[in-house]
């Protein structure tokens, strides 16, 4: 239980998680965060390391899907759980609708928000909520985007949004 | 990486109790999102943290027997916003709820964790401030419940004993019932910011007059603040726009307002009096009162 950090040693515990639909079993230091096991072990690098101190959004996963600023969650947490990350979306080369809504509405400027915009859409979206204008907006107020193209980023979540809620009234589940 | 020399993974209340007390320089971790970006700054170097994240049950929302509310000190505050009950009994604290960082932060930010931070500007505190709120408290020895406003010691100060864990924080039926109420943060930004100042109101309205009102101020003093001069005064008032604008000059009384660089001493003082006035009129509102002059 107590994970002892000796003089020199490293401190390490077994993770095993879901990542992208696999599981991943792996030996990590305490000291790291979710963000830097993704990126610098598992290779996952469309985990954006932005600000390191929650303020960006950059490094968003969805963790039992929900979004998460994973540079300030310890890898230790993620014990058990399933992360998906940008990675985990398009399947055999073909986009999901909400990055498809993304492309349509150009709402893609330098790209270094983007894969957290995405998932915190995709994460509205499989909520199966609706949401009205301010409600997207705050849904995504934890994004910076440095290009400053948030109105097209609204629009692609609104888009996605209304293209899913089409969907389920064609095939109700 | 974070500086931290060991991670302690309890699965159950008890076993944390106990390693606390054998432990007490432990740090406590709930949500990270205080501590973490603390040590990323480079403060807390070599801690050891006390994760309270496994274990079960600290995190519901429920309605005791007696009509209390109780929210777990784990829960985190997306799920506060969301639950049904905060909805429908006390939305005001879901109001402040929202309000606090953004969407991933509250995701996994804890109310335990935002109240024993100590931070003044905490979204949370005022508005537990105004609702009478309880924490209960627990070591290894046994428990202990107070006053919201007997924890707060200083800034980022609270009064937790060596080994003692926020377990729950209690809204007693007389703190919200029939109460209408309004928190307002004032920030920069709508999103992502820390409260400038943040008022919260909770009234009791009968026949047009005050039969009972509480405000609660962060960023207003060194700690969160109830204005009982203001509250007093109220008392047995009929609501009117004058009545609303004179519980605001006495919201003043307890402020404490220093300059910082997000605002002067002046312009927090101007802030309390005129949101008290927008809190204080919403609140009546919504507790179905009138003040229009």
């Amino acid at each position: 239980m107590l994970t002892k950090n000796a003089a020199g040693v490293k401190a390490r515990k077994r993770l095993c998680m879901t990542v992208n639909g696999r599981a991943v079993e792996i030996e990590i230091d305490i000291r790291e965060s979710l963000l830097d096991v993704l990126r610098d072990r598992l290779q996952f690098t469309g985990v954006k390391q932005g600000c390191s101190v929650g303020e960006c959004g950059a490094c968003t996963v969805l963790l039992d899907g929900t979004p998460v600023n994973s540079c300030i969650y310890l890898a230790a947490w993620a014990h058990g759980k399933t992360v998906v990350t940008i990675e985990g979306l398009a399947q055999d080369g073909k986009l999901t609708p909400v990055q498809e809504a993304f492309v349509d509405e150009g709402a893609i400027q330098c790209g270094f928000c983007t894969p957290g915009v995405v998932l915190s859409t995709t994460a509205m979206v499989d909520s199966g909520k609706c949401f009205t204008h301010d409600e997207v907006r705050r849904e995504l107020s934890g994004h910076l985007c440095r290009c400053t193209g948030y109105q097209k980023i609204v629009d692609a979540a609104e888009r996605a949004l209304r293209e899913a809620d089409v969907a389920a009234d064609e095939h109700p589940v | 990486m974070f500086d931290i020399c060991e991670l302690c993974e309890p699965e159950t209340l008890a076993e944390a109790k106990a390693i606390f007390r054998a432990n007490p320089e432990l740090k406590v971790i709930a949500g990270g999102t205080d501590v973490l970006i603390r040590m990323q700054h480079g403060n807390l170097a070599g801690a050891g943290l006390l994760s309270l994240r496994n274990i079960p049950h600290l995190d519901e929302v429920q309605l005791l027997a007696d009509g209390t509310i109780s929210v777990g000190a784990m829960a985190p505050f997306t799920r506060i916003f969301e639950h049904e009950l905060i909805r429908k009994l006390v939305p005001v604290l879901g109001e402040a709820s929202v309000s606090m960082g953004g969407p991933q932060v509250r995701n996994v930010a804890t109310i335990g964790g935002n109240l024993c931070n100590g931070a003044v500007s905490a979204d949370s505190a005022s508005t537990l401030f105004a609702l009478d709120a309880l924490l209960k408290l627990e070591t290894a020895e046994g428990e202990r419940i107070i006053p919201m406003r007997d924890f707060y010691a200083g800034p980022g100060k609270v009064n937790l004993l060596p080994g003692e864990l926020l377990v729950a924080i209690l809204i007693p039926r007389e703190g919200y019932e029939g109460m209408g109420g309004h928190y307002i943060k004032f920030a920069p930004r709508k999103a992502m910011d820390i409260a400038t100042l943040g008022v919260a109101v909770v009234c009791k309205i009968r026949e047009n007059r005050f039969v009972e009102l509480r405000i609660g101020l962060g960023v207003a003093a060194p700690v969160p603040v109830r204005c009982f001069e203001a509250e007093d005064y109220a008392k047995g008032r009929e609501v009117t726009w004058e009545c609303v604008q004179e519980i605001a000059r006495l919201a003043l009384k307890p402020a404490k307002a220093r300059s910082s660089w997000r605002a002067s001493k002046d312009y927090r003082e101007h802030l309390i009096e005129v949101l008290a006035q927008r809190a204080v009129a919403e609140a009546v509102k919504r507790g179905g009162g009138c003040c229009a002059d």
